[in-house]
Order: C-alpha cells, then structure tokens, then sequence
C-alpha cells in the first residue's frame, strides 16, 4: 500500500500537506488564539505620529540587523541592558523588531537612558562618542522632512489615536527628530526599578590616594565618559568637571555624592547635597561596580580646580 | 526510449544564466558589506548604508540565486524523471521574464528603503503579490509535468520538490499578511510575541524548504547521475524525507530562545530541533553509503567531491543548529557573530557545492558538450571551500569571544568586566579575517561563472560552425 503513494503525485502532495500543516497547527496557529500570545502591559501606550514616523525610520534603515530589542533574563544581561524584556510590551509592535544580531549593543531599555541632544550627536557621528563604532552616520536624516498625510495613512492602517495638531507639527519635523523620539520609547513602559544604594552617605573614598586607581580611573574615563564631558573634562553635552560648580552650584561637594551621581545617574529635579538635578546622566553602577567608581571618583577629583 | 521525447531547455537555460548573473551581483555585495563593518566610511547614505545592502545581499541570494537556480534544475530533473517535456513552455518563459523584472524590482525598493523589515520577508507587499504569482506558475509546471508522466514511479527528487513547492507557498503567504498603508509601505498583520512566532516559523523554514529540500532533491538526482552509482538505501531516503518534512515546521521557536515568547513554545521547538539530527543524518548517510567502495571518484570525477563536501557541510550544520538551539549553548552564542559563521557553512559550503555541481552536470547535458574546464573546475573547488573555512571559522571564535565577554563579570565586585564597545573593539581582527575569506570565495565563484559561461559560448559557437557537439578543451 505504502508503495503506492510514490505512484500517485496528487495524494502525495495530500499527505505532505498534512505533514507540513501538523507543526504549523501546534506551533503557530493554535497559539495565535491563546491569551499569552497577546499579553498588554497596563502602561502600554500606542506610539504617537511621531514615534511611529521614528520606528518607520528603524526599519527602513535595517537597525534591526545590528541592534536587538530584547533583553534576556540572564544575569550579566539584566546589568548591562536592564530589566528583561515582557511579552506585554509589544503589544502594539507590527512587525515586531527584537532582531536577531547584536553588531551594536541591545536597544530595548534605551529609552530615557541618554539625552536627545546625546542621541544627536552620536546619530551625526557615532565615532564622536565612540571612537571604537562602525555605525553608519545618520545625520543625514535631518535633510528629510517628515510627511503629515502620510503619517496619517500609517496611523490609520494601524488604528492609532492621533490628533490633527499632532499631524501638522510633525511638518516641521525631520527624519532624524522622529528616530530619537522612538529611540526615548524604547522601554518606557516598565517601570524602572529603584536601586539599592551602593554606598552609605558620607562612606569616603578607600582609593583616595591610590595612583593605581588615578589611572584606572583615567582610563575608564576615556573609554565611557569623554564622549559627554569632553576629552579635557571641559563639558559638552555633560557638564565641565573641572570647574568648582557641581549641579549648577559653585561650592563642593562630597565625594559620596560623586559616586551616587554616577552610579545611579540623575533624574530631573532629583536633589543632591540641596542641589536640583536637570536629568540626563546616566546611571553606570551595575556596569561598573564599586571599585571602578571609586577610581572614577578619584580621578576626576584630581581634575578639580583647587 | 527518452529519445522520442523533446525537452523543454530554454527555460532551465534562462533561469541557471539568470541565477548565476544574480547570484554573483549578491556575493558582490556581500563582500562589501563586510569590509563596511570594519571600514564604517564606505556607508554611503541613504542608499548604500549597510542596513539597506544587507537585504539586498541575503534577498539577492535567496530569491535571484537560489530560487532562480531551485526553478533551473527542478524543470530538468522534473522533466527528466518524467521523461516528459516541460507541459507549459511558455508559461514557464513568462515567469522567467517576470522573475527578471521582480528582482530589479525587488532589489531597487530594498535600496529605497521599502521593507516590511521581517528577515527574508523583507520585500513590500505588490512584490509579495509578485512572489505568489510566480510560484504558482512554478507549481503548475511542476505538478502538470508530473502529473502527465511516462514513468509510474516518482523518484526521491521528485518528493522534495513537490514538498518544496507546497511548503513554501504556506509559508510565505501566512508570513507575508499585511495592511498596506500605502503602496510601498504595509504594517504586519500581528503584533509583538505573536508575530515574533510566526516570523520565525516562516523564516526557519525558509531555510528549510528552500536552502534544504530542493537542494536535497539535486543532491538525490545529479550524485547518482554524476557518478554512476545508485543511492545506498530506498527505505532510508523514505524515511529520511517523511520525517523531515514533518518535523521542520516545528521547531522556528530555537530562535526565540530566552525571549518573551512562551516557553512551552521555545521548549517544543527546541526539542523537534534535536529529533532534525535524525533525518538530516539519514541523507548524509545515504550519500556516504552511495560513494561505497568507490571512494577514488573522488579523485577521478570532478563533481564528485563538491557532491561529497557539500553533504558533509550540510551533515556539520544540522549537528551545529541543533547544539545552537539547545538553552546552554543558545546564551552564549546567540546574537553573537557565530550566527552568520553557521549560516554561511550552511550556504557557502552545502548549497554552494551541491548547486555549483548540479550546474556543471546540467548546463554541459543540455548545451551537448562537455564542460569548459575541469581544471578551472577544481579551481572553483578548492577556492570555495578555503574561503567558506575561514569565514566561517573565524566567525565561530569571534562569537564564542564576543558571548564571553558580554557574560563575563569580575570575580571581585561582580561588576561587568567589558563595556559593550571594547567587545566590538575586539571584533576587527576577525571582521577582516572574514572579508578575506568572503574574498576567496567570491574569485571562487568567479571562476565558476567563467566556466559556466565559457562551456555556453563554445557550445553555440560549435553549434553554429557545423552542428557537431564541443568537446572539453580544458584539463584532464
């Protein structure tokens, strides 16, 4: 009987049909009518005009090729990238762009991490704050305006809210305007969790007068921090080090304080030694550990003004 | 017997030349983009950004390539195992000129920046609809010409094709669903996880049912033809061929290892990936049993070892998916270079090989000659192999680094050891090892097409001068 079915090309095709049906079934369509495959986080929100315009750009681009959204619950992971990433917050994701390739680091908690004015400056030139990057420059998005009817199709076909200002101000957008604004989304929908303080106030620094630690710290420096201080520590898009004010106040401060600005970076009005932060550090502490920090902490106190 | 027939060439002409010039457009292609991730200055914006080329380098070589080369030697081994002329001719020249024009088509909107950015799903939905129409011209061909054979029996090659035909076509249309937001744009039908799933559905067995079974089918047809054995065991290509249709669509989830897709999904995908060692093997196998006593073929008849090698390659990568797929391995390697090192094996070594072969034996059956040059063809041979080695190798311990260093975290405050930027630091080295490889193997094929073109020309040259067939005028 079986040697039949090589005799008669129409029931072959039959039963491979159903041998290619069975996996497709049980694996993707019976799925598809299940609640975990549809999962909604309470804080979700769809994108707007011009988030959207700006993951439009990351597609038409192949961001996607280089760059993941999604962070794995694995330890090392969750300390470079942050919380793992939740069925829920995809929910409005057509198509989904968790890529497949980390050329460039993980994308998925991005959002909220670097200011815009960072996320320009290295669009322009990402070798200005990586000098190691073989990123593409993508300045050349601010050359492309962004089109409101357009925009319009693309929030109807999703069936997004939207309003008709919302349209006509992206007018005066570009592409580039709409890329970091998607960029500043990327995981605003889960909560941040609150850090553990990683020193006691007033603990002082144990590598004080450690010259092993003045050039580790010059060293980490230069790899992570002078692309937003400036290779001199004068100040760019961060502030200058090496100046007496510290968050817009001219007096000192204490070097318990220097660790907490970098380990767990600022948030607008957050206060430090009385002072308002305006947000934009940030945050290093997983990244770095205690002893890289406080070798950070000694070096750019060496850099003061006395 | 088969004399009374008159085949249909023109088609399997047209698409084999047509794949060959497409084929070497996208490993072009390739090379530069490699070099472009050591050498970030060669980006040219917008057009020739890596993000835009590397869909015209996998498009070109999946679509213009392989499905042009899939379309070529299905039409002769069809017609050959049938003993039947192609039934619709010029359906199938029609969809040999429209496949030229889809993949112009395909390959400026890529440029442009149009994709529905899902890997191998990238092209817009009117060129989807493109797809579809010229699978489906493919699939009446085929089934219409088995359909009507002079042989009762369907050969194994037979089998794959049909399952390649049917797979798919379910496939892409599922994956494809779309709402269009305007001609050149369209937003996928599912959202999040769930088109994640169904992403990974489809692009798995894209490899599968179009870098695998029709390259299975080749394998099944031009071994035997090329060196005169039989296939080793009938009952083990059966089950070989049942048990890797069935069980390929289950396991897309090996991709989606540790991310937000439900882990029944990933554990079921994972485990059906192992159980694909199992038929795999069992063509591997096969054709090592065909080779039997005669292992000197090797040596004496030149496609024999693109055969060989080539199933050896696609034996290593169905015993390296698998182990990638498995949780432990899965979180070192995966997003890490490694994953281009195993699809290149995959590609450069396995269908590479196998196609190269199946185009030598082909294109001097139907241009009645011999082939232009077997030195030339050795050439081909040894450049293909040395350079696919060493871009895959150096792509293996360059992910195995890259996964260490992410982990890696200092024993004495458990903080990260590496930034992100000192591992990509890291990478150059191998990036440039890699474009030298690419490098090797791109002057490798190179040398193929010389062949290729020159056993044409010297075909229709003799042809011309007194209508007897050409003779080799090349090597031993």
């Amino acid at each position: 009987m079986a040697g039949t079915l090589y005799k008669k090309p129409i029931l072959f095709a039959i039963v491979v049909t159903l041998a290619v049906l069975a996996g497709t079934i049980v694996m993707m369509v019976l799925p598809m009518f299940s609640e975990s495959m549809h999962p909604k986080l309470a804080n979700l929100k769809p994108y707007t005009a011009l988030q959207l315009a700006g993951r439009d750009v990351y597609q038409e681009d192949g961001c996607f090729y280089c760059h993941t959204q999604t962070v794995r619950p694995l330890k090392a992971e969750v300390m470079r990238y942050g919380e793992y990433s939740k069925a829920g917050e995809f929910a409005y994701d057509q198509p989904f762009l968790w890529g497949s390739k980390r050329t460039g680091p993980d994308l998925a908690r991005v959002g909220g991490k670097y200011t815009d004015k960072w996320h320009y400056k290295h669009f322009n030139d990402p070798r200005k704050i990586f000098t190691g990057s073989n990123m593409p420059s993508y300045g050349w998005l601010a050359d492309h305006q962004l089109d409101p009817k357009d925009a319009e199709a693309r929030m109807q076909a999703l069936g997004f809210p939207y309003t008709k200002e919302e349209l006509t101000e992206l007018a005066d957008k570009t592409k580039l305007d709409a890329l970091v604004a998607y960029m500043q989304t990327l995981g605003s929908a889960v909560p941040k969790k609150p850090k553990q303080p990683m020193i006691a106030p007033g603990d002082k620094n144990p590598l004080i007068n450690d010259t092993t630690a003045l050039a580790e710290g010059k060293k980490i420096y230069e790899m992570n921090c002078a692309a937003c201080h400036g290779v001199d520590a004068k100040g760019d898009i961060g502030p200058d080090l090496t100046d007496k004010e510290w968050i817009y106040v001219q007096s000192p401060i204490g070097d318990d304080t220097v660790f907490t600005l970098i380990a767990d970076g600022t948030k607008k009005d957050q206060e430090f030694e009385n002072r308002k932060a305006k947000g934009g550090m940030p945050s290093w502490g997983e990244f770095f550990g205690k002893k890289k920090i406080w070798s950070l902490v000694t070096y750019i106190r060496s850099l003061e003004e006395k | 017997m088969s004399e009374a027939t008159v085949y249909e060439w023109k088609p399997v002409k047209g698409f084999a030349l047509s794949g060959l010039f497409w084929g070497a457009v996208s490993i072009l292609i390739g090379l530069y983009i490699s070099i472009q991730m050591w050498m970030p200055e060669l980006n040219f914006p917008p057009y020739l950004t890596y993000g835009r080329l590397r869909a015209v380098h996998v498009n070109g070589l999946a679509f213009g390539f392989a499905v042009a080369e899939i379309f070529a030697l299905s039409y002769y081994i069809v017609q050959k195992l049938t003993k039947k002329a192609l039934v619709f001719p010029k359906l199938a020249m029609i969809q040999l000129y429209i496949f030229n024009v889809a993949i112009v088509a395909a390959a400026v909107s890529l440029l442009m920046g149009y994709t529905q950015s899902k890997e191998y799903a990238e092209l817009e939905w009117p060129l989807d609809i493109g797809v579809v129409i010229l699978w489906v011209m493919f699939a009446v061909n085929v089934f219409a010409t088995i359909i009507k054979r002079k042989v009762e029996q369907m050969y194994i090659s037979l089998w794959y094709i049909i399952a390649t035909v049917i797979a798919v076509a379910v496939l892409y249309i599922v994956n494809n669903l779309a709402i269009p937001a305007s001609l050149f744009k369209s937003y996928s039908l599912f959202a999040g996880v769930n088109d994640a799933n169904v992403e990974w559905w489809y692009g798995h067995n894209a490899v599968g049912f179009v870098f695998t079974t029709p390259i299975l089918a080749m394998f099944y047809y031009f071994l035997p033809k090329a060196t005169g054995l039989p296939i080793y065991s009938h009952r083990l290509s059966i089950v070989a061929f049942w048990s890797l249709v069935f069980m390929y669509l289950w396991t897309g989830a090996h991709h989606l290892v540790y991310t937000p897709l439900p882990d029944w999904i990933q554990t079921v995908g994972i485990a059906l990936t192992m159980f694909m060692i199992a038929p795999s093997w069992g063509s591997v196998v096969n054709g090592y049993y065909t080779m039997g006593g005669n292992w000197d073929k090797m040596n004496t008849n030149y496609l024999t070892k693109f055969f060989i090698l080539g199933i050896t390659f696609y034996g290593l990568q169905t015993i390296q998916g698998p182990t990638q797929g498995l949780r432990v391995v899965s979180q070192l390697i995966h997003y890490t270079d490694w994953v281009p090192g195993h699809v290149h094996m995959g590609t450069m070594g396995w269908v590479a090989m196998t196609v190269g072969a199946s185009m030598y034996y082909t294109i001097s059956k139907i241009y009645k000659t011999e082939i232009y040059s077997i030195k030339l063809a050795n050439v081909h041979f040894w450049l293909v192999l040395i350079g696919q080695l060493i871009f895959s190798i150096s792509m293996w311990i360059l992910g195995i680094q890259q996964g260490a260093m992410w982990k890696a975290i200092t024993p004495e405050d458990g903080s990260l050891t590496y930034t992100f930027m000192e591992s990509v630091i890291n990478n150059y080295p191998y990036w440039k090892m890699r474009t030298f490889g690419g490098a090797l193997f791109v002057v490798g094929m190179v040398v193929f097409a010389y062949n290729i073109i020159m056993t044409v020309v010297n075909a229709n040259k003799s042809a011309e001068t007194d209508g007897t067939p050409a003779v080799a005028t090349g090597g031993k």
